[in-house]
Order: C-alpha cells, then sequence, then structure tokens
C-alpha cells in the first residue's frame, strides 16, 4: 500500500510537470492553429535565464521575474520575427518554423551559456514530507500548485474574459474577427507572450527537481505535447488532466512492470486514446453545416 | 456619407476593379447589382479594408480610410456582414453576437443584444448552441445580429440572400428595410437583383469591374436593360 501511494504521488509530480508544458501549447494553439514546436524551449530559457541571474548574484525571485519577463519578450520576438512575416502560410509551414526557431534557441543557448546542467534550490527546502507512508518533495507540491492555478488562470480567460473569447475568435475566423475590430496581430502577440511566459513559470518551478540544461527542452516539450494531444489540444482542462494522466501511467509502469517501458506503455496508451477519440479526452468535436 | 472615388483594386498582376466611383448618404439603403464575378463582393472586401487598394480613395464621414486597417474601420463605423457569412462557428451564437460588440464593454450592449433576439428570435432559442449547427439562414440572421452589435452608422452587407430559401430572402429584405428606421444606412451587395432594387432608394449596375448605370432604384427596376440582363423579364 506505501508502494502504490509512493506511485501515485511520483506520478502527479511528473504528471503536474508534464501539465505546466501541455498548458503552455494552449493559447499559441487557441490563437492560431499552430502547434508551437519552440514552447520546450520556454520552458527551458526559463530554467536557464533564472540559474544564470542567480549566479550573477540576483535573489531567486528576483531572477525568476526576470526570466518570466524575457522568456515572454523571446515570445513576442518570435511571433514577430519568424510567424508575422509568413502570415498566409499554411499551418504546416509554420509549425515548421517553429521547429527552426527552437533549434535555434537552442544553438543560441550554448553559445550564450553553458553546456552545463544546473539546478538553483528549491522553494521550500529539500526535506521531504510523509504522507501515508510515501513521501514528497515539497517542491512537488508547488509544481501542482502553479499546474493548478495557471489551469485556473487559463480557463477563467478562455470562459469568462472578451479577450479570452477574442483569441478563439481569431484563430476561428481571422477575416471575421478583424471585422468585429479585433487587432489580429496584437492577439498573436499576446498569444506569444502568454504561452511563453506559462512556459517560462514551468521551467523556474521544475529546474530544482529535474535540473536544467540546454537541451532539456525538447523531451519536456514532447512529453508536455503528448500529454496536450490526450487530453485534447487547445482545452486547459485537457492539457491539464492529460499531463496527470500521462505521469500517473509513466510512474505505475515503472513501479509495477519496468521503468524501461515507462515511455513505450505511456505512448500505447495515448496512441489507444487517439484511435478511439481522436480529438482528445476533452476535445470538442466539430460539426460545421455548410 | 460614404464617397468612393476612382477606386482600383487588384489580384496579383490582375486588375478586377477599374476605377470605381459611388456614394452613399446618409440613411440611404444603396444596392449595388450585377452578375457573379462583377467585382461586387471585391467592392466591399476594399471598403472594409480586407482587400488592398491600388488606387483612388475611399472617404467615409469626412475621413479619408484608405490606409486605415481593418480592424478600426468599425470603430469608425463601418461595420459589414461578410460573404459566405464568416461567423465563428466553433462559438456560441451568443459569443458570435458579444463578439460583434467587442469594442464595447458598456450596458448598452446587453441592449443591443435583446434588440437583436426581438429582430430575430430563432436566435435567442439558440443561443448557447455552437453557431456553426445553425442553418444557412439562420447564420445569416447572425451575421446581421453581429455586425449591427458594432453599433454601425453604415453596415456593408454582402450577398445576404445567398443560398437562401425564398422565404427566408424575403425576410431578410425586410430586416433590411427595417434598418433604415434604426438610422442605419445600408450598402447592399446583391445578385437578387429585383429584390435588392425593390428596397433600396438608389442603386448602381456593376459589369466586369465598372460601374455600367447608376439611378433611383426605381428607374432601374423599369430600365429595359436592366429588365433584360439582371431581372430575367
Amino acid at each position: 500500500m506505501p508502494e502504490l501511494m509512493q506511485f501515485l504521488l511520483s506520478g502527479v509530480t511528473v504528471g503536474a510537470v508534464y501539465a505546466l508544458v501541455a498548458l503552455g501549447f494552449t493559447i499559441i494553439y487557441n490563437a492560431s492553429d499552430v502547434v508551437n514546436f519552440a514552447q520546450g524551449e520556454f520552458v527551458m530559457l526559463g530554467g536557464m535565464i533564472t540559474v544564470f541571474a542567480h549566479m550573477a548574484g540576483l535573489p531567486l525571485p528576483l531572477s525568476a521575474l526576470i526570466a518570466v519577463g524575457a522568456t515572454a519578450a523571446f515570445g513576442v520576438a518570435l511571433n514577430k520575427l519568424a510567424i508575422e512575416p509568413a502570415r498566409g502560410a499554411p499551418v504546416v509551414s509554420l509549425i515548421i518554423i517553429t521547429i527552426g526557431a527552437s533549434i535555434f534557441i537552442r544553438g543560441a543557448t550554448q553559445l550564450v551559456f553553458d553546456k552545463q546542467i544546473h539546478r538553483f534550490p528549491a522553494i521550500s527546502g529539500d526535506d521531504p514530507i510523509h504522507v501515508l507512508g510515501a513521501t514528497i518533495l515539497p517542491q512537488s507540491l508547488w509544481i501542482i500548485a502553479g499546474a493548478v492555478a495557471i489551469f485556473i488562470g487559463l480557463w477563467l480567460f478562455f470562459t469568462r474574459t472578451l479577450i479570452g473569447r477574442a483569441v478563439l475568435a481569431t484563430s476561428n475566423n481571422r477575416l471575421a474577427a478583424q471585422l468585429v475590430g479585433i487587432n489580429t496581430n496584437w492577439i498573436m502577440t499576446l498569444s506569444f507572450a502568454v504561452s511563453a511566459a506559462i512556459g517560462a513559470i514551468a521551467g523556474v518551478l521544475v529546474t530544482p527537481v529535474t535540473m536544467i540544461g540546454y537541451d532539456f527542452g525538447i523531451s519536456l516539450a514532447l512529453k508536455g505535447f503528448a500529454a496536450a494531444m490526450l487530453g485534447g489540444m487547445g482545452n486547459p482542462k485537457g492539457a491539464f488532466a492529460g499531463g496527470i494522466l500521462l505521469g500517473l501511467i509513466e510512474a505505475l509502469t515503472a513501479g509495477y512492470i519496468s521503468s524501461q517501458y515507462k515511455d513505450a506503455a505511456a505512448f500505447i496508451i495515448i496512441l489507444a486514446v487517439l484511435f478511439a477519440m481522436p480529438q482528445g479526452l476533452f476535445g470538442k468535436k466539430s460539426t460545421d453545416r455548410v | 456619407m460614404l464617397n468612393v472615388e476612382g477606386l482600383r483594386s487588384r489580384y496579383g498582376r490582375i486588375e478586377v476593379l477599374h476605377g470605381i466611383d459611388l456614394h452613399v448618404d446618409s440613411g440611404e439603403i444603396v444596392t449595388v447589382v450585377g452578375a457573379n464575378g462583377a467585382g461586387k463582393t471585391t467592392l466591399l472586401r476594399c471598403l472594409s479594408g480586407i482587400q488592398p487598394v491600388s488606387g483612388g480613395s475611399i472617404t467615409f464621414r469626412g475621413e479619408i480610410l484608405t490606409e486605415v486597417p481593418a480592424f478600426r474601420r468599425l470603430k469608425r463605423g463601418l461595420a459589414q456582414s461578410p460573404e459566405g457569412r464568416q461567423i465563428f462557428t466553433s462559438l456560441t451564437v451568443e459569443e458570435n453576437l458579444r463578439l460583434g460588440a467587442f469594442l464595447y464593454s458598456d450596458e448598452r450592449v446587453d441592449r443591443d443584444m435583446e434588440d437583436a433576439f426581438q429582430m430575430f428570435p430563432i436566435l435567442r432559442e439558440k443561443r448557447n448552441l455552437a453557431a456553426g449547427g445553425l442553418s444557412g439562414g439562420q447564420q445569416q440572421m447572425l451575421a446581421i445580429a453581429r455586425a449591427l452589435m458594432g453599433r454601425p452608422s453604415c453596415l456593408l452587407l454582402d450577398e445576404p440572400s445567398m443560398g437562401l430559401a425564398p422565404i427566408l430572402v424575403q425576410q431578410i429584405f425586410d430586416v433590411v428595410k427595417g434598418l433604415k428606421a434604426l438610422s442605419v444606412t445600408v450598402l447592399l451587395v446583391e445578385q437578387n437583383a429585383f429584390g435588392a432594387l425593390k428596397i433600396a432608394d438608389r442603386g448602381y449596375v456593376m459589369e466586369t469591374g465598372q460601374i455600367t448605370m447608376e439611378g433611383a432604384a426605381a428607374e432601374l427596376i423599369a430600365d429595359p436593360r436592366v429588365r433584360e440582363a439582371y431581372l430575367g423579364i
């Protein structure tokens, strides 16, 4: 029983990491139908910039704040310099641009910073908390809290605010969005800034647990992407549930079968779900009359 | 109110509008009729700013609009209900209407939405359904209602009767006629020349990117050339 409890706790922790990364995909996807494969780089930048600002002598909270702000600025730059000039290109071309951007960011990071693996201290120390015979790190609770907070924030943004609906309207019909007075370029800039900031927050929260290096973004993005697809792309609820589910599947497979099979088990279940429900667990089925 | 002079526009190297002159005065219903491919939709797209203009000028309430980006034109009072309706299919009917008033967040938004539901009661029934599931006629009503939510002084209507059952066509035309009472000026582009000229004050006939005739709607309906070419009489 304590064994199961331990697997569940570590599963939820890893799952919250995936959920944080998956949530970052939602805004850009909702604004433009683009799956931003540079999202993992935003996570990496959040961690790396915090590390180096902290090493330069700044206090940790200020370093984290600078990292989130700088990463949001990178997101805006990505939109202005790479996505906006390609306006009118098919979504697939835009997705390929984001893959190129992610390779560029990774390369630039190892030149500007370094190729070492870094970490900074956890927010509330490293003493494990005991729960029903199992243990969990305090930082894991911060990660879970961060994922929950961003999930609620995004959910309120898309369902309760006019700007959130304007983001959805922009992706649904950009022409009509302009006709009702929405500055669609500004909506795109906003969505890249917010997505990048969410990625950076994820990076700041996970670094004390997973550590960070210039090439850590890819694997995080891949798992976050898988989680978002599992839950239903573009839906904050789906991103959150997909992340937690993916983490639990991995932890239980690693615990009861073998840790070598954890990725395989996760991807088999994702494939099975997507075969049965191509829209993901929470994705909306779209039916249009013409 | 709306003045268009020598308007030219092109798709790539092919010019489709060869210098259009027209004007719409405050309170009028003016229609532009013509066959498919005459350039009517391009003309409206230029007016709302989603199609680049290669020559000439658009003046609206004394202000030159030619360089104003599309999303700023609604604030100036110019709304468009575009060809093919272009509603937000994945959002609900109510969200579509709310976004029509994207520029505003005062108490008048609720009143305007109530007016829209009065005008088209079916939209009230379907307010919480995804707009993509509406029938063609209902989508057309939503497109007009959404444009009106933006509080326009002038409404550009592109082919509102297209693809609709005859009974709905009449209903839509009645609504357009009723906009006069709401002091909304209308520029109506239609292939259904007879229906459009019947409710309009003045009309223009457009052929291959040029205005070929203009005059009072009643005169145009009576003109033998118009009757032969567009009214099938």
